[in-house]
């Protein structure tokens, strides 16, 4: 029992990911993702196991210090799941980016841990570049950072939480009209009374006002917010219909010609509205009318669908291609999740980083909820400028401490105001604390980063649920962690 | 200056939380490598569990400075568990997860010794959950939780201003996961909320209406459902239906089948059977995951004081994008659980039995068959038949003079309680103050002290 199902597994079991660095955030995550049925893992690392990651490591042990720690990762890993291919390459991961670019073509995609800006930025572009999914993930003491780095990822099986239900009650077809008046609700017959499903009970209040006793009227009250559900389709879908992307070519990825479809079906027969999904929620009913009721929703359903596929046919005609390239089970999902279609877009992490949204940052800094999370942000890339000047990582020797923690905080304020932020506010407290943490990798952090990374990988590879957007930072002082968007 | 130790340690990168000072910490934290001994040393940790959150507790707290570990659980290995819970392999299947849990994390962290204990939470003496210094749990049941945090909290002792006494605190770390979303929290009884307060946050579970199962089914979960709330009975009276035996599954399944059949409703598989029949949501590695190790991070902030706690609630949603909030419930000050306990005042001539009889009547409490033990002592077991005909002749003795004449004291007292139409054991604290025997009563001060 999957929650991602059995496509989703296939997916999975068809991916190459590629590991950079397996300390305890890179193993973490990567234990997550062959729990979860990945097809084959490549670890790199160009460390050998010390007995300080006998303390942070589980993947590690006693027998393997002065051994590669890829090698010991990589054969704890093999032992989890046996279906896995593991593979490792005893290298260190920044001289891998400056050296052999093309290496990471072949993966599907990379997780990069405990990388400093610069190897970020780089391997961001090469990633890019080659259209390899990537995900950055980082634990520096109680501090922590997530962070996707994709040009777009299309999600149509969204599976949100809450959704209204598509009852078109607020516009409904004629068929569904004239099943509700084929139902007398005057009958005197009690027990058909009861039995009337709340859907056909709110069509036929809108002519006429009628007593609710039973169940299924106070259902058609307690429900009746959802008539007035607004017609036509949500603003998110409206923006992705609008899209240049939704302008296709022969380059255009199936997805983007499914849009053009969808979007022609809302403009003409859809007359501003998405094809109907076509089910139901249960509601109290006869079993008879229920399963007449549900009958109709599906046919219509299966109209909608019917136009749409035919569209995408044609334009796939139109643009040189193959018609039916594109299943009809992959039509027939997207018709069903049109409403919940999500697109995400990330920046290039060097266009983050030197060009962040200043409105949010500074709005971050400021207020009570976000200051840790949006403070860790800066500290973290204060840490990394801090180490590539002074080639030595902030609070390495226990000595001066004044002094360093006075050169983080001089290094931090200058980003600041790089950044164009120089009024905003930085905690001190948070200082001294990047200080004391010195880059030190708890396990604790790591297996929470590590965790939020592998759930994101998956999300990533099976293309359902919606992958988080922005940056994450986690914040193990009072768990105010937050995703900065910026 | 002198730079980090030459000597290379297990320990390097706990050190820089354990060993240096900051100013995010808890009240009494003193930064040292004797900090660092204590926790290795002197701090008890019990994981409640050993499943897909116990496992990720006991590796995260065997790498977070701690070596002395015990866990508990009374299952034992299943082949659907292999794929979350990474301490378990194909051969350890039958074997008792406690024992095998603790043993593969010991073969990995030299140096820490994990006790595994292969039973119900209910069968360890009371006093076995107070040599810990921290309870943390990995449970999937409401009813497991409840037990556990009556316990802790029986051990909070109030002083005469009502304020909790800080000695008896025991600090309980809660984590909950299910699909995508979890929960992480701290309870310090007598502080922050404790489970039975904010029993109010756990959603009713889904039940059919008995006409829908039996008259009217439309969906597939309601063709399931009658044929294992309604048919297995009538089918195999005597016989209670299995979940875990899939020759009950099978024959459920089959009868599912056939009445989904009868009335037209498509949908009814072999696995959509196994999930409503157990209730199951898929259980997600990352998430156990990170409900773990924010459950251990709190854990070693509650031991060492290294940072501040969490305050007190955490929720996470992975489900769209990632969501995570705290929230800082307030305690319920009239809590029958975590509260200085229910007030009883009774007569000193009031016999144990009228006592318990007064207990089930009592308009808050309800507990009929109650057990009753004053400061570990048992005054009266309703059972085992040994210790009920050991403790029998106590019933017609004044409770007063059982409670060795003190004009007031605290009572544990076992029962059974009905709570949402079930019957359900608990256990209470009880406040008891005998009328007319204070101390500082008008007959002993009209004597002049």
């Amino acid at each position: 029992l999957r929650i991602w199902g059995e496509q989703g597994q296939a997916a999975l079991e068809k991916s190459s990911i590629c590991l950079l660095n397996c300390g305890p955030t890179g193993s973490e995550t990567l234990k997550n993702l062959v729990l979860g049925g990945v097809g084959s893992i490549t670890v790199v690392d160009g460390s050998k196991v010390e007995v300080g990651d006998l303390g942070n490591n589980f993947m590690v042990d006693e027998s393997s210090v002065g051994q590669s720690k890829a090698k010991t990762v990589c054969a704890f890993l093999q032992e989890l799941n046996d279906a896995v291919k593991a593979k490792f390459i005893e290298e260190c991961p920044e001289a891998l980016i400056e050296t052999n670019p093309s290496f990471f073509s072949q993966f599907t995609l990379v997780v990069a841990t405990q990388l400093a800006e610069d190897s970020m930025i780089k391997l961001d572009r090469i990633c890019r570049e080659a259209n390899v999914m990537l995900l950055f993930a980082r634990s520096y003491g109680l501090a922590g950072f997530v962070r996707i780095s994709v040009k777009e990822h299309v999600v149509i099986e969204s599976k949100p939480d809450h959704f209204l239900d598509d009852l078109r009650l607020n516009n409904p077809w004629p068929e569904l009209k004239s099943f509700a008046e084929t139902i007398e609700l005057n009958a005197a017959d009690p027990v058909a009374h009861k039995h009337t499903p709340y859907v056909v009970i709110l069509e036929l209040l809108k002519a006429k006002m009628m007593s609710m006793d039973e169940d299924n009227y106070k259902e058609a009250v307690d429900a009746s917010f959802k008539v007035f559900a607004p017609r036509g389709i949500n603003a998110e879908l409206q923006q992705i219909i609008n899209d240049g992307c939704a302008e296709v070519d022969s380059s255009s990825s199936d997805f983007w010609v499914m849009v053009a479809a969808l979007k022609d079906f809302i403009v003409h027969e859809g007359a501003g509205e998405a094809p109907l999904e076509g089910s139901i929620p249960d509601m109290t009913s006869s079993t008879e009318i229920y399963v007449n009721l549900q009958k109709i929703y599906q046919a219509k359903a299966e109209a909608d669908f019917l136009v749409i596929e035919e569209k995408v046919r044609n334009i796939l005609k139109k643009t040189g291609k193959d018609p039916h390239s594109i299943p009809k089970s992959v039509i027939k999902s997207f018709c069903k999740n049109a409403r919940k279609l999500k697109v995400c877009r990330y920046r290039l992490v060097e266009d983050e980083f030197s060009n962040p949204s200043l409105s949010e940052l500074q709005r971050y800094l400021s207020s009570p909820d976000y200051s840790f999370a949006a403070g860790f942000y800066i500290l973290l890339r204060a840490a990394d400028r801090f180490a590539a000047n002074y080639k030595v990582i902030p609070g390495h020797f226990e000595g001066e401490i004044d002094e360093d923690i006075a050169r983080l905080k001089s290094t931090a304020v200058a980003l600041l105001n790089d950044l164009g932020c120089s009024g905003s506010p930085l905690n001190d407290d948070l200082v001294s604390e990047m200080w004391r943490y010195a880059a030190s990798e708890l396990h604790t952090v790591a297996a929470f980063v590590g965790g939020v990374a592998s759930q994101e990988v998956i999300k990533l590879i099976t293309k359902q649920f919606v992958p988080m957007s922005g940056t994450f930072i986690f914040n193990g002082i009072d768990h105010k962690s937050q995703l900065l968007s910026l | 200056m002198a730079s980090s130790a030459v000597q290379p340690s297990r320990s390097r990168d706990l050190d820089k939380l354990l060993l240096r000072s900051g100013n995010l910490v808890g009240e009494n934290f003193e930064p040292g490598p004797q900090l660092r001994d204590d926790l290795r040393e002197y701090v008890r940790i019990l994981v409640v569990g050993a499943g897909g959150l116990g496992c990720e507790l006991l590796k995260d707290l065997a790498l977070s400075g701690f070596k002395n570990l015990e866990v508990i659980d009374m299952d034992r290995i299943e082949v659907t568990n292999l794929n979350r819970q990474f301490l378990f392999r194909l051969e350890d299947v039958g074997k008792p997860k406690a024992e095998v849990a603790a043993k593969r994390v010991m073969e990995r962290v030299s140096g820490v010794n994990i006790v595994p204990h292969f039973c119900r939470i209910e069968d360890k003496e009371i006093d076995f959950y107070n040599d810990f210094s921290i309870i943390v749990l990995g449970l999937d049941s409401i009813e497991a939780r409840s037990y556990i945090n009556a316990v802790a909290c029986g051990f909070l002792e109030y002083d005469s201003g009502d304020n909790p006494r800080e000695e008896t605190m025991k600090p309980i770390v809660d984590g909950g996961t299910e699909g995508f979303k979890g929960h992480a929290r701290v309870i310090l009884p007598g502080t922050t909320p404790c489970f039975e307060c904010t029993i109010w946050l756990f959603p009713p579970q889904v039940k059919f209406p008995l006409c829908t199962l039996a008259e009217t089914p439309r969906t597939a979960a309601h063709c399931i459902e009658y044929a294992h709330l309604i048919k297995w009975d009538e089918a195999h009276s005597g016989v209670s239906f299995d979940p875990d035996d899939p020759e009950h599954m099978k024959w459920v399944y089959d009868e599912a089948l056939k009445r989904a059949e009868l009335f037209g409703i498509p949908g009814v598989t072999y696995s959509l059977t196994q999930g409503v029949v157990k209730n199951i949501i898929p259980a997600i590695a990352s998430t156990n995951a990170i409900i773990s190790a924010a459950c251990a991070l709190e854990t070693l902030k509650i031991a060492s004081g290294c940072s501040k706690t969490l305050s007190n609630y955490l929720s996470y949603n992975g489900v769209e994008g990632l969501h995570i909030k705290v929230t800082e419930f307030e305690k319920d000050k009239d809590c029958l659980v975590c509260g200085p306990g229910i007030l009883i005042e009774l007569d000193a001539s009031v016999t144990l039995q009228k006592f318990i009889d007064l207990l089930d009547e009592h308009s808050v409490l309800h507990l009929s068959k109650a057990s009753v033990t004053h400061r570990g002592k048992n005054l009266y077991m309703q059972a085992p038949p040994v210790l009920e005909e050991m403790t029998r002749s106590n019933l017609s003795l004044p409770l007063f003079e059982l409670m060795g004449k003190v004009p007031k004291d605290i009572l544990h007292v076992t029962g059974i309680a009905i709570k949402d139409d079930k019957k359900t054991s608990c256990l209470r604290k009880l406040r008891i103050v005998f009328k007319g025997v204070d101390g500082v009563t008008d007959m002993d001060m009209a004597g002049g002290a």
